[in-house]
């Protein structure tokens, strides 16, 4: 068919980089330069991408099960570029603060590669069913990382996380399936664009169960709640690089497919089932940030944290306007560049100190500045400062959030105006907006418990942050910074692929 | 140098001088130091010239978020009369208090970082005066809150440092909360957040009155976090945990005004909204009351004049709720600015001379030891207490008019506030600068470097004279109320309260060894703060405990207990992980590895 897509390298990279390791070479170089290599091969590609362009670019496609509609299709827009930056960065940075044990150390390497090519194929994936097993290849390794490399309970936090995730996947495909056959028989296929096509024609009828399939699916994917109680246990189990590429990245997928998928195809079903999904995001907003509050020990509590921020991204999807979905999807790329800077940070004090503990820690930034330093700009990019991305992401799923859905965008608000009655899109906008003070106690506190007040002995002599876990952390917080100068230029990235029908 | 491109060197150049100090401070004290004046010493000179200039050319703004008509946000500037007085106070006091610190931190530790911090907050501070739109405002307003975090947490080594900086974020962070919420729904009725756009929009605005109100309240929840307005006043005192400059330019002069410069911004859209600017005055009168009260029995230097503060601002949002136009409150912003800023310079000088002893019973005597240090107080003095013709005595005394007139309650009240303020403040004079020197440190104290007596000095000058007719008429135009209007009590009452909390002070603390008086409600701040720590630990620390709690072992158990939806998955997921070995893993990988590659290459 058409000519080799240039995004099979970015898959092709990481796999190649593992089978090396596989063969013996040196694990950690070869990661390493793999990684960086596919960051640049994406910032490259980048500059080919036309993004006044609707649709995907860079496509190929190849046959696999042609009867079934079932085809290795490659392509990227604007939103799977930003993902796919994010992908190749949090692998880069993730690769970089690895330590893992020195006697298996190759299986530890080869399993974030995988991961990193799992979730490269996920995202460059323009077929659906394609999206879904790339995403199931980079589940596995996540399971193995835990239950192997992880600490504390770490077999009861894999098994969990297991049970939840291949549930969820499970209901996933069914929904996928279910979309597959809600295609008018003969003209049936995974193919995204040929799906939307149908869409916009009226030629796939709004199914509200296979929407809540999909809702569901990709939902406990995503810890949405009350399907979140996974998460916390197994971010704090996993082994830094791990949290890193599943809270940052992984995770993102189910509700990159929420966008992608449902938006589209399903409105009048998101509509008609809002109230459902708007309490779950209070859910994962109120109840679940009071429960972050109460946690005692950091990665727990980071945990905790990620779900809660999950609830916005819901938010912004749910009121299913240009501004929301824009902001849902920036915030993808601003949490998951936080959350894989605090999971790293929260790595190395665990490295440094051996305890999590809030009350075992304290002081500790007067015997590390660096690691105080980048741990205070991680915790303000996590509570939303104004300068770094989230704010903007979060800035834009309030302003979205509170217009409510497009049909009614203007005519709603001005009839809120005349009798004062918001809707119930706007109620959980509040309890949203709520969630900006929840951040800053328990993200503040934190930081006072971990790197403020009087330094005790024991930690006198801990080794600041140097070398390359300090090289990602730079630079991470400068990805975050500039965007959150300029989230203008994510705008014009992403919104003509969110402005399809 | 033109009227377009001045407001963006003034608002750009601190931030440029914090990334330079953030870099390459380190390598020497001198050049941060140096660094953070320029850039303050800059803004202060073109702030000048820009107020002088009449005609002003048309604002550039920047794009920084764009949905087209529904939703743009700019990043621009806004050169009226009023941001041009708010520059001059921000940048004049500035470098003042930038100079000062060069003298006041030369023995302390993180001498760059404070500078740093210093310069972020200043870069923050102007970006809130010359914002042209709310979220621009917000912005910068969140900015200057992490700055006083940073600079409240200066000696983040101490737990009391630590905990302040913490709640000063955090409880404006509640502030901010109902702020966004208000321009969310300001936005929502007029699709627009530039302030020219509401402004314009606004007084047409055909919804509900109480919409508007709604609105406007939430906005000034803003105000009452940033501005430390009860119930949200208990950071500011805690606050002085930072180093004095800190205080006396953040927590006195400038930052804590912020939220009266953004209520006099968007004055026009509370004059069409009477009900809310009544509840405004509500919370300003009787902040400024149950402040005043609080000052008058704490017995540190700087909490006195934390409360003295709060008390003061509390005047000023008194100000935007009664009297008909902003420049009143904007007049005593001014006027503040200079007194306290003072005092607290004062404050900091006596601290020093004292080795950081801040309890003033441990003082005593200090009016020979730091003479300069003292003359500058009492200027500060007079003017935070009224007496006649300082520069308080004029802007504090117009609110006061205007609050018997619209809402006499509230207008006594301040009045007897203002005798308060006289007695708090003699009390902390008598009881530092007078009397026996009450330990080692105050018989050896000493007078401070020229660094930091010459601000002081060049301060005390607008703090007793600024108020004066032919000098405030060249920044305010003012609305006096008609003198037949006000009751012909109040200015002799205002005499007789000034006069009576002074002699009150003097006849009490002159020699006085310890407190003569003891009334612990006030000591104990009217146990608001013990009401939000029960409330804090009890309420949201229990409940949140309880919910973690129920997280781990109800919701979880409720969940996997679906055994007939989740049979297979276990079995699933016991297949998948029974195999157990390394070997197997690897096998599947390769397996997998395999069959992807296959499939990619055969077409």
């Amino acid at each position: 068919m058409s000519t080799v897509s240039p995004l099979l390298f970015l898959i092709l990279i990481p796999l190649v980089a593992a089978v090396l390791v596989m063969l013996g070479g040196k694990s950690r170089t070869v990661s390493l330069f793999a990684s960086a290599s596919n960051l640049i091969l994406l910032l490259v590609l980048a500059t080919k991408f036309r993004p006044s362009e609707a649709g995907f670019q860079f496509v190929s496609s190849f046959p696999v099960v042609p009867q079934l509609g079932i085809n290795f299709i490659l392509g990227a827009d604007g939103l799977s570029f930003v993902m796919l930056f994010l992908s190749t960065a949090v692998t880069l940075a993730a690769v970089a603060v690895a330590r893992p044990p020195v006697e298996n150390d190759r299986w530890f390497y080869i399993s974030l590669l995988m991961i990193s090519a799992g979730v490269i194929g996920a995202f460059a994936s323009v077929d659906v069913f394609l999206f879904y097993m790339f995403h199931e290849l980079a589940l596995i390794p996540t399971f193995l990382l835990i239950g192997i490399w992880g600490s504390g309970d770490r077999q009861a936090a894999a098994w969990k996380a297991t049970i939840y995730l291949a549930t969820g996947s499970f209901v996933l495909l069914l929904g996928l399936i279910g979309l597959y056959l809600l295609q008018p028989l003969g003209d049936r296929s995974f193919d995204l664009r040929h799906i939307i096509q149908l869409a916009e024609t009226g030629l796939i009828p709004d199914n509200p169960i296979v929407y809540l399939l999909l809702l569901f699916g990709f939902g406990t994917l995503v810890s949405l709640f009350p399907f979140h109680t996974w998460a916390p246990q197994a971010y704090a189990s996993a082994p830094a690089p791990a949290a890193m590429l599943h809270a940052g990245v992984l995770k993102k997928f189910g509700l990159y497919g929420l966008i992608r998928i449902c938006a589209p195809v399903f409105p009048e079903s998101i509509q008609a089932l809002l109230p459902l999904l708007l309490v779950l995001i209070v859910g994962n907003i109120l109840y679940v940030g009071y429960v972050t509050i109460a946690q005692r020990k950091l990665d727990t509590m980071l945990g905790y944290s990620s779900v809660m921020h999950m609830g916005y991204i819901f938010l912004g999807f749910a009121a299913l306007n240009v501004v929301s979905l824009t902001g849902a999807s920036l915030m993808l790329l601003s949490h998951g560049l936080t959350v894989a800077l605090l999971f790293a940070l929260c790595g190395e004090i665990r490295e440094r100190t051996g305890t999590l503990e809030f009350s075992e820690l304290g002081g500790i930034a007067r015997a590390t500045p660096r690691l105080g330093l980048a741990f205070g700009f991680a915790a303000m990019a996590s509570v939303g400062l104004p300068g770094f991305i989230g704010f903007a992401s979060e800035l834009m799923v309030f302003f979205g959030a509170f217009v409510g859905q497009p049909t009614e965008m203007r005519g709603q608000t001005a009839a809120a105006a005349e009798v004062f009655r918001f809707n119930s899109i706007q109620i959980v906008t509040i309890c949203a907006v709520w969630g900006i003070v929840i951040s800053a106690i328990y993200m503040l506190r934190a930081y006072r418990k971990i790197f403020m007040g009087p330094l005790p002995e024991r930690w006198s002599r801990l080794p600041d942050l140097a070398g390359l876990p300090r090289v990602a952390v730079v630079l991470l917080i400068g990805v975050m910074l500039f965007y959150g100068f300029f989230p203008q230029l994510l705008v014009n990235l992403v919104t003509p692929a969110l402005l399809q029908p | 140098m033109s009227t377009q491109t001045a407001p963006w060197i003034i608002l750009f150049s601190p931030l440029a001088a914090a990334v330079l100090i953030f870099l390459i401070g380190r390598f020497s004290k001198t050049l941060s130091a140096g660094l953070a004046i320029l850039s303050a010493a800059t803004g202060c000179f073109l702030s000048w010239w820009l107020f002088r200039q009449t005609e002003v050319a048309p604002q550039l703004s920047l794009e920084w978020l764009n949905f087209g008509p529904e939703l743009t946000i700019t990043i621009g500037i806004t050169l009226d009369h009023l941001s041009k007085v708010m520059l001059l106070v921000v940048t004049t006091i500035s470098t003042l208090v930038f100079i000062y610190s060069t003298g006041y931190m030369r023995d302390e530790e993180g001498y760059t970082r404070f500078f740093a911090g210093l310069s972020l907050f200043l870069f923050s501070m102007l970006g809130i005066v010359l914002a042209d739109n709310f979220v621009m405002m917000f912005i910068f307003w969140e900015l200057v809150g992490v700055s006083s975090y940073i600079l409240i947490g200066h000696y983040y080594s101490k737990d009391s440092a630590a905990d302040a900086g913490k709640q000063a974020f955090i409880v404006n962070r509640i502030g901010d909360f109902g702020f966004m919420l208000g321009i969310l729904l300001l936005w929502s009725a007029t699709g627009t957040v530039a302030f020219s756009g509401l402004l314009s929009a606004i007084p047409g605005f055909e919804g509900a009155p109480v919409y508007l109100t709604v609105a406007c309240v939430l906005v000034f929840m803003g105000t009452v976090g940033k501005s430390a307005q009860m119930p949200l006043h208990v950071w500011l005192p805690n606050s002085m945990e930072g180093p004095t400059p800190v205080s006396s330019l953040l927590h006195a002069a400038t930052m804590v005004a912020a939220g009266v410069y953004m209520l006099a911004r968007i004055f026009p859209i509370l004059e069409v909204v009477p009900d809310a600017r009544e509840i405004i005055a509500w919370v300003g009168g009787i902040t400024c009351f149950c402040a005043a009260l609080m000052a008058t029995q704490q017995n540190d230097i700087k909490r006195i004049l934390a409360y003295s503060t709060i008390s003061q601002l509390g005047y000023m949002v008194l100000g935007i709720g009664v009297a008909p136009t902003s420049s009143e409150a904007m007049f005593h912003l001014f006027t503040h600015a200079c007194f306290k800023c003072l005092l607290f310079l004062a404050a900091g000088s006596v601290m020093i001379a004292m080795h950081h002893e801040t309890d003033m019973w441990h003082m005593g005597g200090l009016r020979k030891k730091t003479p300069v240090t003292m003359i500058c107080f009492i200027a500060g003095m007079l003017a935070l207490s009224g007496c006649p013709f300082t520069s308080g005595y004029f802007s504090k005394d117009l609110i006061i008019e205007w609050a018997v007139l619209k809402i006499p309650f509230l207008g006594w009240l301040a009045a007897a506030a203002a005798g308060l303020t006289a007695f708090y403040i003699f009390r902390e004079f008598f009881v530092v600068f007078f009397g026996k020197a009450r330990s080692e440190h105050a018989e050896h104290a000493h007078e401070q470097p020229v660094s930091m007596l010459v601000p002081m000095l060049i301060l005390a000058v607008p703090a007793l004279f600024a108020g004066l007719p032919m000098i405030q008429e060249h920044f305010f135009t003012l609305s006096h109320p008609d003198a037949h209007a006000v009751p012909h009590l109040l200015h002799p009452f205002l005499y007789a309260m000034f006069f009576g909390g002074a002699g009150l002070a003097a006849l009490l603390y002159f020699k006085a060894e310890k407190d003569p008086v003891s009334i612990p409600l006030f000591a104990n701040r009217l146990y608001i703060d013990d009401v939000y720590f029960w409330f804090v630990n009890k309420i949201q620390g229990g409940g949140s405990i309880v919910l973690s709690w129920a997280d781990r072992w109800v919701v979880d158990l409720v969940i996997v207990q679906v055994p007939s939806k989740l049979t297979w998955a276990c079995g699933f997921a016991l297949r998948f992980l029974q195999i157990g070995s390394i070997q197997a893993y690897a096998f599947f990988f390769g397996a997998g590895v395999v069959g992807l590659l296959y499939i990619m290459l055969s077409k």
